[in-house]
Formats: C-alpha cells, sequence, structure tokens
C-alpha cells in the first residue's frame, strides 16, 4: 500500500487510482497473484497449465488474424489459404504459428494431465478441476480435428468422409447423424460452415469458460502439494492439513513460483515460432475435389494413432470398438477422482498408476509411429514406378523372367516389397521360397486368404506358371526351398524314416 | 461492504411504530416481488422451450430428410464411353449442389461394364471408412489407399477392413445414355442404392450374399490347410 500512496502523486499513478476506484480490482487481483503456494510446489513440474493457457491466447490471437483473410467457403477455403500462403505479407507464418501451436497445446495439455496423474493432485479436493481438465483436453482435440477440416484440402476432404462413415455406423441413428455433421447430402460448402462456426464459436466458447473455471478453482483451492510417501489424503483432514503447510511454508505463487512458468511458457513460445520457422505452415495438400482419387489422406500427428488402430482392428470388432472404447476411456477419466478420491498421491507407492501411464504412452507412441508411414497401406506407383532388382533376374531361366514381369504387371509389388522396396501390407517376398512350398504358394495367389485377395480370376494358367517358377527362385542366400515333407512319402508309398534326400526335395 | 453512512442506519431510531409498519410493508413487498421473480422464471422458462423448437429445428433440420430424399438421376454420360469387359471412372456434378460446394459438388463413381446393358457403378467411397478407392486393371482389384482394403472387380470384399462390399449405385440406360441415382455420400447408413436391404453392421457372411456370389466367396476365403 505503501507503494501505491507513493505512486499516487505520479500522473500514472492517479490514473490507476482513478481506475481502480472504479473497478475494485487490483485487491481481488493482487491476492490471488500472491497465493499461497506450498514451497516445494514452486517447481517445474507444475508449469505446464499455465503454458497451456499461455498457447490458448496464442492461438485465439493467431486464430483471429487468420480468420481475417481466410474465407469460409468450400468453392473458395482452399484458394484463401493458398492467398495467405503466398500474397499476404507474412500470412504463411500465422498459418505454421497457428499450426504449430495447436500441436504445442494437444502436446502440453496431454503433459499437464499425466502430471496430475502421477502426482495425485486429482484427489481430494481437487475431483472437479480434473474432471473439467478431462473436458478441456476433449475441447483442445475437438479444435485440433476441428482446425484440420477448416484446412479444407484433400486430408481435410476425406478425413471428413471417415468422419461421417465412423458416425454413419451408430445403431439407428447413424444415417440422420451423418447428415446432421455435414449438414447436407454430401462434404460441401455447409460442412465447411458447419466446422468453422464450431472451430471458431463454439468450442472456443466454451474452453475459454471451462479455462476459467478450471483456473479459479486452483486458486480457490491452492496448487496441490508436492506428494509425499505415507502423506495420506483422506477427507477429514486434508484441507487443514493444506492450511497448516501453507500457513508454514508457503510463498507468494507471484513471484516466488510464478517466474519458473514464465520463463517456460516463453521457451514454449519460442518454439513454436522455431517450429514455425523452420518447418512452415501445414498445408493445404491437394484440392478438395473428390475427382481427383490419386490421394492418400492422412489425418494430422495428433490422430495419427486413431487412423492406425483402425488400420489393425479386425472388421468384426471394429464398430464396437469405435463406440465402446472412447465411453469407457472418457468415462474411466471422468470416474477417476471419485472412484480415487483419498489416499496415497506419491507415485512410488501408486504402481498400478505408474504402469498404466507407461503402457498408455508406448501404445499411443507406437500406433503414431505406425500411422506415420502406414505399413498397412498398399503403395499405389510401386508396381510401376519400381524395378525388379537385378540379382532377383540374373542366372534365371526365361519362364521366370516372365514371371517376374508378371509380379510386376499384376502390381504384386504394391503389397509386397522386395529388395526392401514396395507395400509392406504383405510380407516381403525376398525369401518367400524358403517358407512356402511351391503347392502352398499356388494355393495362395489363385485362393487368396489371410489379407491376400484371390487371383485365380486374373491370372491365366500360363501367367501362374509363370510366376510361381519365379517365386520360387526367391531364396535368399540360396538356402533350399521349402518342401512338403509328406510329400515323398506319399510319392513312396511306404511309411519309412524319411532319409536326408528327402529333406531337400531335387525337382 | 457497509459504509459509515448507512441510509438505513439513520431510519432506525425514528418512533417504533413507523418503523414496524414500515417493516411489515415491506415485507409484504418483498413476498410480492419473490413471487412475481418466481413467475418470470417460469414464464422464461417457457419463452425458452418456444425458442427451442426453430433452434433445434434449425439444426437437425439436415437429420430429418431421408437419404433417398436427396438422389435422382444422374446422367453418367453415354454407354460408348464404358467398353464392354472394362471399369472406369466417371465423373459427375451432385444434383443436389449450392454455390459454395465449390469442386467438392462434384463426385465420381467406377462404371463397370459388364456386357450389353448389364453394369455395376460403385461408389469410390471406400466400405470401410469412406477413402478413394483406386481401380487396378491388371489384378483386378480395387485398393483403398487408407488402410489398404481390396475388392473384386464385381465389387465384392476381398480382404483388408471393410466388412462388405463396395457400395452399388442403381443405374439405368436412357436412350444411349447410363444414368444413376445419386446424390447422398453413400456410407454403411446413407448407402446410394435402395435396392437392397441395409443391415447397419454387415458382416460378410455366405448367407447375406447372392447365391452366385455365395460360391465365389467359399471358394475364395476357403483357408489353409493346417
Ligand atoms: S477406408 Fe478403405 S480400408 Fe479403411
Amino acid at each position: 500500500m505503501a507503494s501505491l500512496n507513493k505512486r499516487s502523486n505520479s500522473a500514472a499513478g492517479r490514473t490507476f487510482a482513478w481506475l481502480d476506484r472504479r473497478l475494485g480490482l487490483a485487491k481481488p487481483l493482487t491476492e490471488a497473484a500472491q497465493h499461497p503456494t506450498p514451497e516445494r510446489s514452486a517447481s517445474w513440474w507444475y508449469v505446464f497449465g499455465s503454458a497451456a493457457t499461455v498457447l490458448l491466447i496464442l492461438q485465439v490471437v493467431t486464430g483471429i488474424l487468420l480468420a481475417l483473410v481466410y474465407s469460409p467457403s468450400a468453392g473458395e477455403a482452399w484458394g484463401s489459404l493458398q492467398f495467405l500462403n503466398h500474397n499476404v505479407t507474412l500470412g504463411w507464418l500465422l498459418r505454421a504459428i497457428h499450426g504449430w501451436g495447436s500441436d504445442f497445446m494437444v502436446a502440453i495439455v496431454l503433459i499437464h494431465m499425466v502430471q496430475v496423474f502421477l502426482f495425485g493432485a486429482y484427489k481430494f479436493p481437487r475431483e472437479l478441476t480434473w474432471i473439467i481438465g478431462v473436458f478441456l483436453l476433449l475441447l483442445t482435440l475437438g479444435m485440433a480435428f476441428t482446425g484440420q477440416v477448416l484446412r479444407f484440402d484433400q486430408d481435410a476432404y476425406w478425413g471428413l468422409g471417415i468422419g461421417a462413415s465412423i458416425i454413419s455406423r451408430v445403431p439407428w441413428i447413424g444415417g440422420p447423424l451423418v447428415h446432421m455433421m455435414l449438414g447436407g447430402p454430401i462434404i460441401g460448402g455447409q460442412t465447411l460452415s458447419r466446422f468453422f462456426a464450431l472451430h471458431v464459436f463454439v468450442i472456443p466458447g466454451i474452453l475459454l469458460a471451462l479455462v476459467g473455471l478450471h483456473v479459479w478453482m486452483v486458486l480457490r483451492l491452492g496448487i496441490n502439494e508436492w506428494p509425499m510417501p505415507g502423506r495420506i489424503v483422506s477427507k477429514a483432514t486434508y484441507e487443514h492439513e493444506y492450511h497448516e503447510l501453507t500457513e508454514n511454508s508457503g510463498v507468494p505463487f507471484v513471484p516466488d513460483a510464478a517466474w519458473k512458468d514464465a520463463v517456460f511458457a516463453a521457451a514454449i513460445m519460442l518454439s513454436v515460432l522455431a517450429c514455425a520457422l523452420y518447418f512452415g505452415p501445414f498445408g493445404p495438400t491437394g484440392q478438395p475435389d473428390p475427382t481427383i482419387i490419386q490421394t492418400a489422406p492422412k489425418p494430422d500427428f495428433a490422430f495419427l494413432w486413431i487412423y492406425a488402430v483402425l488400420a489393425y482392428l479386425p472388421p468384426e470388432l471394429e464398430t464396437p470398438f469405435i463406440f465402446i472404447a472412447p465411453i469407457v476411456v472418457i468415462g474411466g477419466m471422468l470416474l477417476l477422482p471419485l472412484v480415487a478420491g483419498e489416499g496415497e498421491k506419491h507415485w512410488k507407492r501408486r504402481p498400478i498408476a505408474v504402469l498404466m501411464v507407461g503402457i498408455i504412452a508406448v501404445t499411443l507412441a507406437i500406433f503414431t509411429q505406425l500411422g506415420t508411414y502406414t505399413p498397412w497401406s498398399p503403395i499405389m506407383e510401386a508396381w510401376s514406378g519400381e524395378a525388379i532388382p537385378v540379382a532377383y533376374l540374373q542366372q534365371r531361366s526365361p519362364l521366370e523372367r516372365q514371371g517376374a514381369l508378371v509380379l510386376q504387371n499384376k502390381q504384386c509389388r504394391n503389397c509386397h516389397a522386395l529388395g526392401g522396396v514396395g507395400g509392406m501390407r504383405g510380407p516381403a517376398l525376398d525369401s518367400l521360397a524358403t517358407r512356402m512350398t511351391e503347392d502352398q504358394i499356388i494355393r495362395q495367389v489363385l485362393q487368396g486368404g489371410g489379407n491376400m485377395p484371390a487371383y485365380g480370376k486374373a491370372l491365366s494358367p500360363a501367367e501362374t506358371r509363370a510366376l510361381v517358377s519365379f517365386l520360387m527362385t526367391l531364396r535368399e542366400k540360396n538356402l533350399a526351398p521349402a518342401v512338403d515333407a509328406s510329400r515323398s512319402l506319399t510319392h513312396a508309398g511306404a511309411m519309412r524314416v524319411p532319409a536326408k534326400s528327402d529333406v531337400v526335395r531335387t525337382p | 461492504m457497509s459504509t459509515p453512512h448507512d441510509p438505513g442506519a439513520q431510519l432506525q431510531p425514528e418512533g417504533t411504530t413507523e418503523a414496524t409498519t414500515a417493516a411489515a410493508a415491506k415485507d409484504a413487498l418483498h413476498t410480492r416481488r419473490a413471487f412475481l421473480f418466481k413467475l418470470s422464471l417460469y414464464l422464461n422458462g417457457a419463452v425458452g422451450a418456444v425458442l427451442a423448437v426453430p433452434i433445434f429445428g434449425y439444426i437437425l433440420g439436415p437429420a430429418f430428410r431421408k437419404s433417398a430424399s436427396y438422389n435422382s438421376w444422374v446422367s453418367l454420360g453415354t454407354v460408348s464411353e464404358f467398353p464392354e469387359g472394362e471399369t472406369r471412372l466417371a465423373d459427375y456434378r451432385n444434383p443436389v449442389t449450392m454455390v459454395s460446394d465449390g469442386a467438392t459438388g462434384n463426385a465420381a463413381c467406377w462404371v463397370r461394364h459388364i456386357e450389353g446393358k448389364r453394369f455395376q457403378v460403385f461408389a469410390i467411397n471406400c466400405a470401410h471408412l469412406g477413402c478413394p478407392v483406386r481401380w487396378f486393371a491388371q489384378s483386378r482389384l480395387f485398393l483403398c489407399p487408407c488402410h489398404g482394403g481390396a475388392y473384386y472387380e464385381d465389387g465384392s470384399r476381398a480382404s483388408g477392413p471393410p466388412e462388405r462390399g463396395l457400395f452399388e449405385y442403381e443405374y439405368k440406360l436412357v436412350g444411349n445414355h447410363l444414368m444413376i441415382q445419386a446424390g447422398a455420400m453413400p456410407t454403411p447408413a446413407t448407402e446410394a442404392c435402395a435396392k437392397k436391404p441395409k443391415p447397419l453392421i454387415q458382416i460378410e457372411s455366405p448367407s447375406s450374399a447372392a447365391p452366385a456370389q455365395e460360391a465365389e466367396a467359399a471358394e475364395r476365403s476357403s483357408s489353409w490347410p493346417a
């Protein structure tokens, strides 16, 4: 107060006093800023929440700036993004900052959540803070998805198609839901308008309101104390203990803890800027014209893992999975603080919690990694673009070479690699003949099975013969080809102990 | 927030009778206002309910229309553009479009001319999650770039995540023109072809396929001898 009096002499001080007489905000804001924080919580581990908030502000500001130029019309959106990229001064940089800001925000919100979980901060009395946090995560992901739609390119178009196809599987009301999501019968102008309204008005509105509530509750309930093994949370005593802790060893949040938040937030903003400058904006990729089918649509980073999961689920499990799994996961996160609101906070005493985080993180990382190179997708141009390695053609009979041509012409390489080049949908063929007998190969080619279509109708008998004879030469390190052990027995017409010569069949 | 010059505090000492009557009158006023406030809440509740009708009607509008109501006959061109025995990509403009749709109002489909007047017209949208499938004439397969779904030339499922065959459009020949019934983007729930029964979750099984396809399916999917 003394400093306030001193300042009130100057012109600035007088203006401040005039304003505060009317606003009355100086006192509550100072109190909030200086609320006592447990000393050990003034830690680098507690900086993620504020960084997420700062990123949100960055997204709001850059988003408004982009909206100055962006045209939310299906016919013009793609062009307006090109205009932003190439014609508007620094438009590319703002798009890049907004895009990278989004990726960073998803990452920081997730890290924040993991930290809160591992530090037991969701326990009494902060259950509702966690529950609101779960909704903030969902809203952040909602922003990421709708934002990807506004980048109205091929990926966005087919991403919407994937979304519509998923929704269409909702029992009974799938059809109406699809039309409601798209705003009409097709992905078009109405669809983009709907997602624009969601991305610009609806979700940010709810997001900002919930962030306000989230921060208010942090101030009201105090920042989580540093967990100690053996310090048990109990509803009867916790508030009293926390009060005592902050009374005895509390430090004012500003400046004692806040400087770390500020430094981290600055570092994050600089990282966003650095990524934006170095990598540039995301897309837009090709035009959203559904008659251009030469495309391999892919979702943004945050959703790659879902893309991968959808490729690996067995068909009959898929529909139940896509509807039950989210309910279980989100329901579990929402119920967590209500079920485990008391007890140990320290991670050392919660092995299952730590294990769960580890498993989930590794799973997400693996699926995301798979999503970056999509081994399940056929490589559509491999058959016409990648030659057969020369080594596989040397010292081969004319028939075998003819077979190599058949292999190439029938697009086998789209799914099967040779010499490390080609699709990864099916197994690589380099040592095929050491794994499968001739009969097995013929059967597999003609009838399909497992994940392979049948080629019986696409191959003439001559083509089949040539193809199989080439495939039989594919034995790495010239190993002996696989043989059917029972064959020699049936040929011999009598049961006897197979001699050595039976193991390697000579043609 | 009491200030030293509270006007209420000054009124107090002036005669007790006046004070009690004033208090009683104030009480009566208060209950009346409380009642009126409650009433106003109900009133606003009713207004809200009335307003909800246009609001939800507006948002849900597209949901109330049947998929088939968007469909109409569209020409894909003359039959001569689709040689017999071949499968070709055909473009058309969706029958329901707006100015703001731009290129998204275009659509493509695969036309398979079997022979004579027999055709099959497939949606490009994969029956799995809607990605655009591509035709490979040499291996006689449709392949999907997204999760690797594959279909045979007759549109039936070959392998991969799709649990059914490609979506088919209804077609007819008008004079020399090939027409299809199109309009709504096909998904499992908004399939274009109205002829087939549409179970919501259709898992390829011999009983659901046509007899001819059944035999084919059995021949193809016979599993490996152990
Ligand atoms: S969308 Fe075609 S396989 Fe998934």
